[in-house]
């Protein structure tokens, strides 16, 4: 459990040079403590920069990111301290899986926080429990495994060290549906049980609809849009000119209304397109 | 960080040196490397570092480029010049010093040799792709097939080395990133732990270089490549005016440099 600020963020990548390039603009935003975010916004807009601040892995051109009220990059202590507190899951995180077993490879990142045997071993177990990796599987390598089991595991090897902050980069890209599932219920039970903040980047906007409380918009570097899905998606048009989707729900919706049914309301879920088609006398 | 790496960059541009044929830039560059092994005293390496810098100003390629290329031998150069400078046998710049006159100049000669053999290179790559680079290796080394060397897929292994060396840091920069983000720690510790601190980078990106080069296969095979045998070209190479007039003052200035070693000017 633990809250985020961010205050003037900027960051400019080689900057001095003719490929300088502004990534990311004078970002400001609170998330307190234990809220579901989703993040949007098309590929080159700023997002992934934006993510690898918030555990320090780079340092803002200017501006400050304060996690529990306390700048993250004031030394060398503190830029490492974060790591503990905020964890990182990178898109197609089975690339980094490297020790020989499972259960190593889970330890890794509370072997690095100086923990104990027997604390680390009741971690990985938890973290495992997590995502649904079963104990027989500790002893195997994980390059043996499939797909979508790697992906759990080397989502297990960030909760292991129990971050306040989760953000995960598309956890479920590339995965069958199923496995998307299952991904995405391991992360909100993890929430569930342990209060942390979520951070969730996502393409697929019905996820994004239906699991978060709040979504933030990035376009060219900046915020575009923040609020409430309910808010966020109440303005489709907006989206669209950005170059996201919309929920199903909610371009179904934009079709009929065009087609002149007077639909009421944000609808952005299935069941509230079918209580607005309830409401005006259709199925 | 690891971005700085230069190797195998190119800068396009359209100036004569861009449009010199690759052939003749690999066999100039030759000339200009044996000529620079040739080149004694003052006038020798002055007409040499003329050369190096008016192919530099045609081809506008900026000198700190050619001096960013040349950090990483920065050691080497320093190690070369400290040797020659305190080891080499002559009489002493001033009394009682150990440095001699004949080490002066010898170092001297010695670190100008490194940097205009870098620059010479760089000059080189930098303004030819790396795909026309590979092509003119693979028709300049063409007679050697007569003896079974198999100059296609010598040249073909080298043009797709240098178009991973970008992909490969750019993985490799993910992975230090993911690693970090998991409290690795790569700027602490003695030798043994840091060395140690590289396995989870390593084995990761092992792992992704046999998958990429596994697809890669996969990908060559589907369309049909079979080896060199019966392939043509979609850009032939065709020798021009500019290249026999390249080529012509290459010969002087090697010819420059054999006379002027000989009658010791």
């Amino acid at each position: 459990m633990s809250d985020l600020r961010v205050e003037a963020l900027t960051h400019v990548y080689s900057a001095g040079t003719p490929f300088e390039k502004t990534a990311i603009q004078d970002i400001s935003l609170q998330i307190p403590s234990g809220q579901f975010v989703g993040l949007l916004g098309h590929t080159g807009s700023g997002k992934s920069t934006f993510i690898q601040h918030l555990n320090a892995l780079l340092k803002p051109s200017s501006g400050k990111v304060l996690v529990d009220g306390e700048d993250i990059n004031q030394d060398k202590k503190t830029r490492r301290a974060v790591k503990n507190k905020v964890g990182l899951v990178f898109q197609y995180p089975e690339y980094q899986l490297f020790e020989e077993t499972v259960f190593a490879d889970i330890a890794f990142g509370p072997k690095n926080m100086g923990l104990g045997k027997e604390e680390i071993e009741q971690r990985v177990r938890e973290a495992a429990r997590f995502v649904g990796v079963e104990e027989e599987l500790f002893q195997r390598s994980p390059l043996e495994l499939s797909g979508g089991q790697k992906r759990r595991v080397a989502i297990a090897g960030v909760i292991a060290m129990r971050p306040g902050i989760l953000i995960l980069d598309e956890p479920t890209a590339g995965l069958d549906p199923a496995g998307c599932r299952q991904i995405l219920e391991n992360i909100c039970s993890y929430r569930r049980e342990s209060g942390a903040t979520v951070i969730i980047v996502s393409h697929n906007m019905d996820d994004a609809a239906r699991l978060t409380e709040r979504l933030i918009v990035f376009n060219h570097g900046t915020v575009a849009m923040d609020g409430t899905p309910e808010q966020v998606f109440s303005r489709p048009e907006e989206l669209i000119k950005i170059g996201l989707n919309v929920p199903q729900a909610t371009s179904l919706a934009m079709a009929l209304r065009e087609k002149g049914i007077p639909l009421r309301g944000s609808i952005y879920t299935h069941a509230q397109l079918m209580a607005a088609l309830k409401e005006v006398g259709i199925c | 960080m690891l971005k700085d790496i230069t190797l195998g960059q190119f800068f396009p541009g359209d100036t004569p040196v861009h449009r010199l044929d690759p052939r003749s830039k690999i066999l100039l560059l030759i000339v200009f490397i044996v000529a620079l092994f040739m080149a004694s005293g003052w006038a020798g390496y002055g007409l040499m570092v003329l050369v190096t810098a008016l192919c530099m100003a045609i081809s506008r390629i900026s000198p700190r480029n050619i001096f960013k290329g040349l950090k990483p031998m920065l050691l080497i150069i320093v190690f070369t010049a400290a040797l020659n400078l305190f080891y080499t046998q002559g009489t002493p710049l001033f009394p009682g010093w150990p440095i001699t006159r004949e080490g002066l100049e010898r170092s001297v000669a010695m670190v100008l040799r490194i940097v205009l053999l870098i620059a010479g290179t760089f000059l080189l790559t930098y303004t030819t792709s790396p795909m026309a680079l590979t092509d003119g290796m693979e028709r300049l080394l063409n007679p050697l097939k007569k003896i079974g060397l198999p100059v296609h897929e010598i040249t073909m292994m080298m043009s797709m080395a240098l178009r991973f060396i970008p992909t490969l840091i750019e993985e490799t920069d993910k992975i230090m990133s993911a690693q970090k983000a998991r409290g690795a720690d790569f700027e602490n510790g003695n030798l043994l732990q840091r060395a140690k601190a590289l396995l989870p980078i390593l084995v990761p990106l092992f792992v992704s270089s046999f998958r990429r080069a596994d697809e890669l296969a996969v990908a060559m095979e589907s369309r049909c490549y079979h080896g060199g045998s019966g392939r043509t070209r979609m850009k032939q190479l065709h020798f021009q005016a500019l290249d026999l007039w390249a080529l012509a003052l290459g010969a002087l200035l090697l010819a420059a440099m054999i006379l002027l070693r000989h009658f010791g000017l």
